[in-house]
């Protein structure tokens, strides 16, 4: 078990890059201090933590810095391999097919996701949108290959897919909600519609996943931010 | 135990990651050369999500994406490890493997861009070189592992190898050797090491097809 102040995780609550690491220290049940950067800012912390990107989430582990979402995540896992389930699969095989769609969702997917904010009028917004609902179709089939019939991607329990698709359910729901479309739409994703209800409510995922409001409420706020001329 | 194949294509630096991996840990395997613009329906099967190559078979389950291949490859045969067996060590080189996976792409769109598209990726790919130069790890050993080559390496040489045949064809510098020695010395000890020496695709001929494919690409792009 860690020792109190042994292990710190700098963050942010909107994140969903920060969430992922913390699902998993609650997976494990793992105690940590968060560290709370403030929007806009950079902590000295941070800085010297992840001088390369200087990018939030960091674990540290006795004063050592890990970054990286899901680096953070497997060293978690490696680093409790007794607390709580395994959270990358225990074959290899199945461990290369989480990684292999966790690399799709990080390299193709959550960009299309961004695309969305950034498109230029009604026809860019749309392709953008549909660009989206099409990874979403892909990783519809590979939850029904992967779950087999089970209601996560990690099986019984939440798992290392699981957390790299979840974390951005929040900002689905929130575009959902801006764009007035439906992305997560059970007609035509039945599985992760359900998926995504069951991983909001579940116990490690609960506490760290804010409130469509909460995170609409902060959208605004940075876009208002871009939009707003600058400062004098 | 259930044979591996390799679906690859030789010019392919993604493609000689997975080889230099299956050398280097001794793993017999049957190599199926794709020709890219004629892919293969069984390539197709395999990877439908991306159709592209390397893809590494085993038995009959495939595995797509060089450092996916390359994580199956260290589970499954543990002999000449790539990964340490420390948690933080492995943290540390998932880090730089990310890092070379994200930012080594900027030498390919070098390569196949024009104008300000293509300053913006040699400004990246030299911040890149400049990151690994100042920080890559095992500073002053022959490799990234230390004095054996490791994932990290692997990682890199997809990159590195290829940025010469990339200079010459797009007529941009991105590497220069006096800043950045100690990437200098780790190149000529890669690629002289003895199971990378005898994979890397021939310079000449990768010049050849890079020239070919980059001419064709931007006249049909002009021609719209």
């Amino acid at each position: 078990m860690a020792k109190v102040g042994e292990v710190k995780l700098i963050g942010a609550w909107p994140s969903p890059f920060v969430m992922r690491p913390r699902i998993a220290l609650n997976l494990k049940g793992v105690e940590y201090e968060f560290l709370e950067e403030k929007f806009g800012g950079k902590s000295d912390l941070l800085l010297r933590s992840n001088p390369v990107h200087k990018k939030i989430p960091v674990l540290l582990h006795a004063d050592r810095p890990i970054c990286e979402s899901l680096v953070i995540v497997q060293y978690i896992d490696k680093s409790w391999p007794s607390s709580g389930p395994s959270i990358l699969p225990s074959d290899p095989y199945d461990r290369a097919i989480a990684r292999f769609w966790a690399a799709y969702i990080d390299e193709k997917w959550f960009p299309s996701m961004s695309g969305i904010a950034r498109a230029q009028g009604e026809e860019a917004k749309k392709a953008a949108i549909d660009q989206v609902a099409e990874g979403l179709s892909l990783l519809e089939d590979a939850f029904g290959k992967i779950s087999k019939g089970k209601p996560f991607f990690g099986g019984d329990a939440i798992g290392f897919l699981d957390i790299a698709l979840g974390c951005f359910i929040g900002w689905l729901r929130v575009t959902e909600r801006t764009q007035g479309v439906k992305l997560l739409d059970e007609a035509k994703v039945p599985g992760l519609a359900k998926w995504a209800g069951r991983f909001c409510a579940d116990g490690a995922v609960k506490g760290v996943m804010p409130e469509t409001e909460k995170l609409a409420e902060f959208a605004k706020l940075i876009m208002g931010k871009f939009k707003a001329p600058p400062p004098q | 135990m259930d044979g591996v194949k390799l679906h690859g294509a030789w010019a392919s630096p993604f493609s000689n990651r997975v080889v230099w991996a299956l050398k280097l840990k001794g793993i017999p395997f049957d190599y199926i050369e794709e020709d890219l613009p004629n892919k293969s329906a069984l390539l197709l099967q395999y990877n439908p999500v991306h159709k592209k190559i390397p893809v590494l078979v085993h038995g009959s389950r495939p595995v797509c994406e060089s450092m996916v291949i390359i994580e199956y490859l260290e589970e499954t045969w543990p002999q000449y490890p790539l990964l340490p067996t420390d948690p933080h060590e492995r943290a540390v080189l998932r880090f730089w493997v990310k890092l070379i996976e994200e930012k080594g792409l900027n030498i390919w769109i070098v390569y196949r861009s024009v104008g300000e598209e293509q300053d913006k990726a040699v400004r990246e790919s030299v911040e890149m070189l400049s990151i690994l130069e100042e920080h890559g790890p095992n500073k002053g050993k022959k490799f990234f592992g230390g004095d054996g080559i490791n994932i990290m390496d692997i990682a890199f040489g997809a990159v590195a190898c290829w940025i010469g045949a990339i200079e010459e064809v797009s007529g941009r510098k991105i590497f220069d050797a006096a800043k950045f020695p100690r990437l200098n010395s780790w190149i000529a000890n890669f690629e002289s090491s003895p199971v990378i020496a005898e994979n890397l695709p021939d310079q000449e001929k990768l010049r050849e097809l890079l020239a070919r494919v980059r001419e064709k690409r931007l006249s049909s792009s002009t021609h719209k």
